[in-house]
């Protein structure tokens, strides 16, 4: 099977520091992929450089067989690479609904009319359990709902690659328990890229996990071979006595 | 903005269009020619409004896309002596060229920077209308002929130096403009511009080509203004450099803060206003723009987001 996204030698500098440092990445598609590591490892530069929010300093970045390096942000999430952010940044003067218009309008290439988008919306909005709240302006949700809405323009986009970056930081645990569910839900149909500092539910989640540090790859492997990994642990925890 | 009540947001807008006209038939002869120039000024308020108040680009330049249109219409009839239509077809073409161009090099920037460009490029725009004096009248700037500022139709003809028909046609331009104001911020394409506006690395991240869709509304704003200007040229029968200086670049950002920014009636409610404030303060004393600056602080002070703009934040939720 071909994989879904590579990374060969991928690098970025910001000025003397090497953020991500040649970094060989494999992605299988239908996969739920976590990606952890210590604070300033690297792993949001790395997601930035794959969703192109970020130039790359060197290497090659390869999507679905073609090799998209240079291609701008916006002609990546078309071909299907979606990045929900880390900090929530959907537009809180816009309501819930209008959020979700804007991706659900530019992925209807067909269908021009109004009834189409709005399907579209409220599809959306029921998946993730915010239909009620279609009304609402962004910025009045609760933060845990913000977190949902920014998940729901990312699935609204039906990418094949869905990058969450530290979807649960914030999120109270009921909250969380429902989230789970949610991306296993997602994963049907998309491809999930995962980062995310709460072990419980990268255990839960991934297929397998890659360990970052310093900016290149520590380990990688099942979750039960990185929870063994001695390198891991050393990582996390500081060498053993 | 969203699917609410679409039908509330076309009738107020067709009524206040009714009201204009009606207005034709009940003002005396003296508010005649005022409401038709301010009609026209408010087409270039919405053009104005279109970039910044639904972009959220602040230009400082926009001058000479009214200039151009106003230049582009008024020499057509004056230099080549082509008729009305034509004329205006050619102030419009000018305009949205010049905003194209424009476009390409000030969307670079953002921000301070770019109100700094915009700015840069209207004086150069300025400064080459007082170069080519030759053609252009220079400061004393030109009058379009009389007899040119008529309308053939076959056998009929309008003459736009008739105050009943250049209200009229102001009107027209006016209730055009508006129309397609409203229908364009309730489209797909406007809630992408107010998505750029309020959040432009997200809305890129959603896979929108911003700059792209920048230039469109740059085109389309400096279009508006040029008809405008166009239009100010034929109706009023003068072209004068005036109109391109940078007085005229802040005059629709004072009009449309003062309507209000992304209302689509904002800018006809801000030229209004201002306009009446003047015209009323300068009936009683020489120091009236005094007075119109006292007028702009307590606005500012007590309605931040313009007159409609504070309505629809405490009362109409619904207003476009």
């Amino acid at each position: 099977m071909m994989p879904l996204l590579t990374t060969k030698g991928l690098s970025r500098n910001f000025g003397g520091l090497r953020a991500v440092d040649s970094v060989d990445f494999t992605l299988m598609p239908g996969e739920i992929r976590a990606v952890i590591g210590p604070n300033g490892a690297g792993k949001t530069t790395f997601v930035s450089l794959v969703s192109g929010r970020i130039q790359p300093s060197s290497g090659a970045i390869v999507f679905d067989g073609a090799d998209i390096t240079g291609l701008p942000a916006y002609i990546r999430v078309r071909q299907g690479i979606a990045y929900t952010f880390q900090i929530t940044s959907v537009f809180a003067n816009l309501s819930a609904y209008d959020n979700v218009a804007l991706p659900v309008q530019r992925t209807l290439s067909d269908s021009r009319s109004k009834g189409a988008v709005k399907a579209g919306v409220m599809s959306a909005l029921e998946r993730t359990g915010l239909a009620d709240r279609a009304h609402m302006q962004a910025g009045q949700l609760s933060y845990g709902h913000q977190r949902l809405l920014e998940v729901t323009m990312g699935l609204a986009l039906k990418p094949r690659l869905l990058i969450l970056d530290e979807p649960t930081q914030g999120l109270a645990d009921s909250e969380i328990d429902n989230f789970v569910e949610l991306v296993r839900e997602i994963a049907r149909s998309a491809t999930v890229l995962l980062i995310e500092h709460n072990m419980p539910v990268v255990m839960q989640l991934a297929d397998r996990i890659t360990v970052f540090n310093a900016g290149k790859i520590l380990a990688e492997g099942t979750p039960e071979a990185i929870r063994e990994n001695a390198a891991v642990q050393e990582a996390y925890l500081g060498t053993a006595p | 903005m969203s699917e609410a009540s679409p039908a509330k947001a076309y009738a107020l807008h067709l009524g206040v269009i009714a009201l204009l006209f009606a207005l034709s038939f009940l003002l005396p002869e003296y508010y005649h020619g005022l409401l038709a120039r301010i009609m026209v000024l408010a087409v270039f308020a919405m053009g104005y409004n279109m970039l910044f108040g639904y972009v959220g680009l602040l230009s400082l330049g926009h001058a000479m896309f009214f200039g151009a249109g106003l230049y582009g219409a008024g020499l057509a009839v004056i230099q080549l002596g082509w008729n009305v239509p034509a004329a205006f077809a050619v102030g419009l073409g000018c305009g949205a060229v010049l905003a194209l161009i424009i476009g390409l090099l000030a969307l670079r920037t953002t921000g301070v920077a770019f109100m700094i460009v915009t700015m840069m490029f209207a004086q150069v725009f300025y400064l080459l209308i007082l170069y080519f004096a030759v053609w252009t009248g220079g400061d004393q700037g030109q009058v379009v002929p009389q007899p040119a500022r008529v309308l053939n139709f076959g056998a009929t003809s309008l003459d736009l130096t008739n105050p009943t028909v250049r209200y009229m046609s102001a009107l027209a331009l006016f209730s055009l403009v508006l129309l397609v104001t409203l229908a364009t911020v309730r489209s797909r394409y406007g809630r992408v511009l107010v998505a750029i506006r309020e959040n432009e690395e997200r809305t890129k991240m959603l896979g929108y080509d911003t700059f792209s869709n920048k230039l469109i509304a740059v085109v389309v704003s400096g279009a508006i203004c040029a008809a405008s200007g166009a239009a100010y040229a034929l109706l009023f029968g003068y072209v004068g450099s005036s109109f391109a200086s940078v007085q005229y670049s802040i005059l629709p950002l004072l009009w449309v803060l003062l309507g209000g920014a992304a209302t689509t009636l904002g800018p006809l409610i801000g030229t209004l206003f201002m306009y009446y404030v003047i015209d009323v303060t300068s009936g009683y004393t020489s120091a009236y723009l005094l007075i119109v600056g006292v007028a702009l602080i307590l606005l500012v002070l007590f309605f931040p987001k313009g007159i409609l703009g504070t309505i629809r934040q405490r009362w109409l939720g619904w207003l476009p």
